[in-house]
């Protein structure tokens, strides 16, 4: 494809001004041509003429393979189109469908669940999966050792089920679990938890095969306890039930994988998929336009215009993620609820988004996007009224308003807050409308996050979160689970709520009372919820549908191509 | 000669100790920390504590030097705290990239360089000479990461003549024994995947090469009008000697002398430079794994990297001073 891309590249640009639009179609046209040759020989590769192979830009490498050990969007891209886990979500949103389960049935208490699994499933690598191979994976999380018992090491099962046989066993979620037969099996908690299926359709949770894991030790990671080096399986030799099977990881570089001639589902038209690493935003833009990758994730604002003119097909998914203004509670005017509620009135959220964030972004009015569960607008929801603001600081004893820190990151961008800088600047020139002047603090993000999380000194902040599933506690459990110094703020009757919502059993009756968290929540205000950005992904005009997930449970099997 | 060497890896040791002494605390200076680096948003303070006792960076500083020294004693320079590497085999793999990529800045330096500046100093004080030495200041004065990105934005966005960004084209399936992709595609027979790695070279080969390229001009005119106006020259030229003896084996061939030494500094110079030119390309090199072990906190990859650098440095310095020999006699080390 290279070279005659090259001597095209020569004809366009001799040719026109309008460089950069012809070349792409020649590129990409080209690129289909080739592919052609390659499909002749495949039996079923969809329709003839596309060239079956899908190149997706990727930010980095995945720190593993194996999804129970990562944490990371880039990890989890990879487990998604290698591995299934018994829950899936239902196409478009973040809640949670049979998949390697085709039902479950949770005891009356809440402490068990029976399943019932697809049947005739087998592994890549030929394994059955079946009662058995689910227990060896449960089992296999319980049963994490060393630094695998941290956040750093196996980040979801640490904070999900909290305990394993050998650390911190009394605070466990699993207890057990038995296979009744080859296609039914019980898992048992300690405890009632009405987010454990949600919890399933993480990555981390995919079923793998219980033969390739002892074979590369998939547990053994190497190395001594201060240096734990990447299983061989983490590394080379992920066997999952999905769509596309695992080939070859070259670090720094890319990950190849090819279809899975034995898929139970869907196979899709895609044969082969590669996940070129570029880490710099802007060579992901520009190996877009050059033609040589399909797609790429988290589009900045400001190049949506451009690709868009270009004729990119740009794609959204549903938020689900919330940025908000963080205030610290320890700082003496801001420990003031009057003060907390003038910042909210003051800050014009439409102007805001309409300003600096990506078109679709949806206005914050509590802490989780409308798709999560107990999300309600009966909650006080602060509109802008600048005149309100003065009244309240004047009622707090700020009649000529006061100053303040405010800390944002610098060198980062994330879905939840595509543009820190921009965002500050903008929210702080608010401010200074009702007399609240604000001192900047920029600062890098290594460095950015233990001054919000782990120090007193710090007044306004912006940070936000992106959620991994359907579950209220997800969001707002996060946030105010307790005391912590970046809010700088106590309230025990909210912490002992949110204890006790995360601790029912019955869905709905859980969901009813984070809807009165939430109302709870807005009228104390411990930090103002903003906005919920949409993350935006570009793809080459031949992507003709790609399954966009607000969790971005987005498998390629389901990609479809023109050419 | 062999006591000489002795004596100077001795002190490259001594050297490289003190380096990793500085490194050692340099890096644990670095605002955050590995394990903020690792958890981002959910960085609890819980949590950072764990993931610090796992890794023993919760130990007292010298503690964890003694540790760190005695293991780098037997060979071994730790596991990345991101990507779970070792840093051993993460270096192998980046180490080809840069090195095949350095190579090609320093020959396109050095091809273009000599020439430039022998003709720059031939036409002393003409318009040649003139625009030699604005182009080398050009060279000098543009930052390389913006020569990068407007080479780029020009060849491989705009005119599409070359690729954007990476080693190699991902689509092409190309079998890597070495890493060295070119070496690669040569050694397979997979002539096209060698030509795709050589591409993928040039527009950041050019950017890399554009300060030696600037240096190397000057020093090559700066040496060669010394050496033009030397007694000897012109006793040469007065005995009649043919001109092509003259250039060769009179005039450039003592006017190398300074340029070698550049050529060597200025090769392990690269090395620094790589890190801006591999991040604008994409290019999966040392300059890389240094730019993302910077912004992970990532200890263990930047104390190891830096070191190898400077060892790649002391290596090439040597050489070069042994290579004086070889041009000029006179400094024929006894």
């Amino acid at each position: 494809m290279t070279s005659f891309g090259s001597r095209r590249g020569l004809k366009a640009a001799a040719a026109t001004v309008a460089v950069s639009a012809l070349l792409l179609t020649g590129c990409a046209s080209q690129r289909a041509d080739d592919g052609a040759s390659n499909n002749a020989a495949s039996s079923d590769g969809g329709s003839a003429n596309v060239n079956s192979t899908f190149v997706f830009a990727s930010s980095s490498d995945p720190t593993s393979l194996d999804p129970a050990t990562a944490s990371d969007g880039e990890s989890f891209r990879v487990a998604r189109q290698v591995f299934e886990g018994l829950v899936g979500t239902k196409p478009g949103t973040a809640d949670p469908a049979p998949l390697l389960a085709e039902s479950w049935t949770p005891s009356s208490d809440g402490t068990s669940y029976d399943f019932k699994l697809k049947t005739g499933v087998k592994f890549q690598d030929g394994t059955d999966f079946n009662a058995e191979a689910v227990c060896k994976n449960f089992d296999r999380w319980y049963n994490f050792d060393g630094i695998l018992q941290t956040e750093g090491g196996a980040y979801y099962y640490k904070s999900l089920f909290q305990g394993y046989a050998t650390k911190d066993t009394d605070k466990a979620v699993y207890k057990s679990c038995e296979a009744t037969s080859d296609s039914e099996v019980t898992v048992n908690l300690t405890r009632p938890w009405v987010g454990f299926i949600s919890a399933l359709s993480l990555p981390a949770f995919s079923m793998q095969s219980p033969t390739a894991m002892e074979k590369y030790d998939a547990d053994g990671v190497g190395g001594t306890a201060d240096a734990p080096v990447m299983s061989e399986y983490g590394k080379a030799h992920p066997v999952g039930t999905g769509p596309f099977k695992f080939v070859s990881w070259e670090n720094g570089q890319q990950i190849t994988l090819e279809r899975n001639a034995d898929y139970w589902g869907d196979k899709g038209q895609i044969e082969k998929v590669v996940f070129q690493v570029i880490s710099d935003p802007t060579a992901r833009k520009q190996a877009l336009e050059a033609g040589t990758v399909d797609g790429y994730d988290l589009v900045g604002p400001a190049d949506l215009d451009d690709l868009k003119t270009k004729g990119f097909n740009l794609i959204n998914r549903d938020a689900f993620n919330i940025l908000y203004l963080g205030i610290n509670s320890k700082v003496k005017e801001l420990s003031d609820v009057r003060v907390r509620q003038a910042i909210s009135y003051a800050i014009d959220k439409d102007q805001l988004i309409k300003q600096v964030m990506p078109a679709g972004t949806k206005k914050a009015v509590t802490f989780v996007p409308s798709t999560v569960r107990g999300f309600t607008e009966d909650v006080d929801q602060y509109n802008y009224d600048p005149e309100k603001a003065k009244e309240l600081l004047k009622e707090a004893g700020y009649p000529e308003g006061f100053t303040t820190t405010f800390y944002y990151p610098t060198d980062v961008s994330r879905p939840y807050m595509p543009t820190p800088a921009d965002t500050f600047t903008n929210i702080s020139q608010q401010l200074a409308k009702v007399g609240i002047k604000v001192e900047a603090k920029p600062m890098k993000w290594t460095q950015y996050i233990p001054k919000i999380q782990n120090s007193e000194d710090h007044g306004l902040h912006l940070l936000g979160w992106t959620g991994d599933y359907n579950d209220p506690d997800n969001f707002v459990g996060v946030f105010f689970n307790g005391e912590k110094q970046e809010f700088g703020f106590k309230d025990e009757s909210l912490f002992k709520n949110l204890d006790d919502a995360r601790q029912m059993s019955d869905e709905a009756a859980q969901t009813a009372k984070y809807s009165e968290i939430l109302k709870q929540i807005s009228q104390v205000q411990p930090a103002v919820p903003v906005a919920h950005p949409v993350p935006t992904l570009a793809f080459n005009p031949r992507v003709t549908e790609y399954p966009a997930s607000p969790v971005q449970d987005e498998v390629y099997n389901m990609v479809k191509l023109s050419k | 000669m062999l006591r000489f060497i002795a004596k100077r890896l001795g002190l490259l040791v001594l050297t490289l100790f003190g380096l990793s002494l500085l490194l050692f605390f340099w890096v644990r200076a670095l605002p955050g920390g590995p394990a903020t680096a690792l958890l981002g948003e959910r960085a609890t303070p819980e949590a950072i504590a764990e993931i610090n006792a796992a890794y023993g960076f919760d130990q007292p500083i010298w503690t964890q030097y003694v540790t760190y020294i005695g293991k780098l004693l037997s060979g071994n320079f730790g596991v990345s705290t991101q990507t779970k590497l070792p840093v051993l085999e993460q270096f192998g793999n980046q180490f080809p990239a840069t090195f095949e990529l350095a190579i090609f800045a320093i020959l396109f330096a050095v091809i273009v360089g000599i020439p430039l500046g022998y003709w720059a100093a031939r036409h002393y004080g003409k318009w040649q000479d003139n625009t030699s030495v604005v182009l080398s200041l050009l060279g000098v004065v543009i930052p390389v990461f913006f020569l990068a990105f407007i080479l780029k934005w020009i060849f491989a966005v705009q005119l599409g003549w070359l690729p954007t960004a990476g080693r190699a084209d991902v689509r092409l399936d190309a079998t890597h024994y070495t890493n060295f992709y070119v070496l690669d595609g040569l050694i397979t027979g997979e002539l096209d995947a060698a030509w795709d790695a050589f591409k993928h070279l040039i527009l950041p080969g050019i950017a890399l090469g554009s300060i030696p390229l600037a240096i190397i001009t000057r020093i090559t005119r700066a040496a060669v009008l010394e050496v033009q106006g030397a007694d000897y020259v012109r006793t040469a030229k007065a005995k009649g000697m043919p001109n092509t003896i003259l250039r060769n084996r009179f005039i450039l061939r003592n006017a190398l002398l300074p340029v070698v030494t550049t050529v060597g500094l200025q090769l392990g110079l690269l090395f620094a430079g790589a890190v801006l030119t591999e991040t604008v390309f994409a290019f999966q090199g040392v300059g890389y794994g240094i730019a993302q072990a910077i912004s992970n906190a990532d200890y263990p990859v930047l104390q190891a990297y830096i070191i190898f650098i400077a060892l790649i440095y002391s290596v090439i310095n040597l050489v070069v001073d042994l290579l004086y020999g070889v041009i000029d006699p006179r400094v024929r080390v006894k």
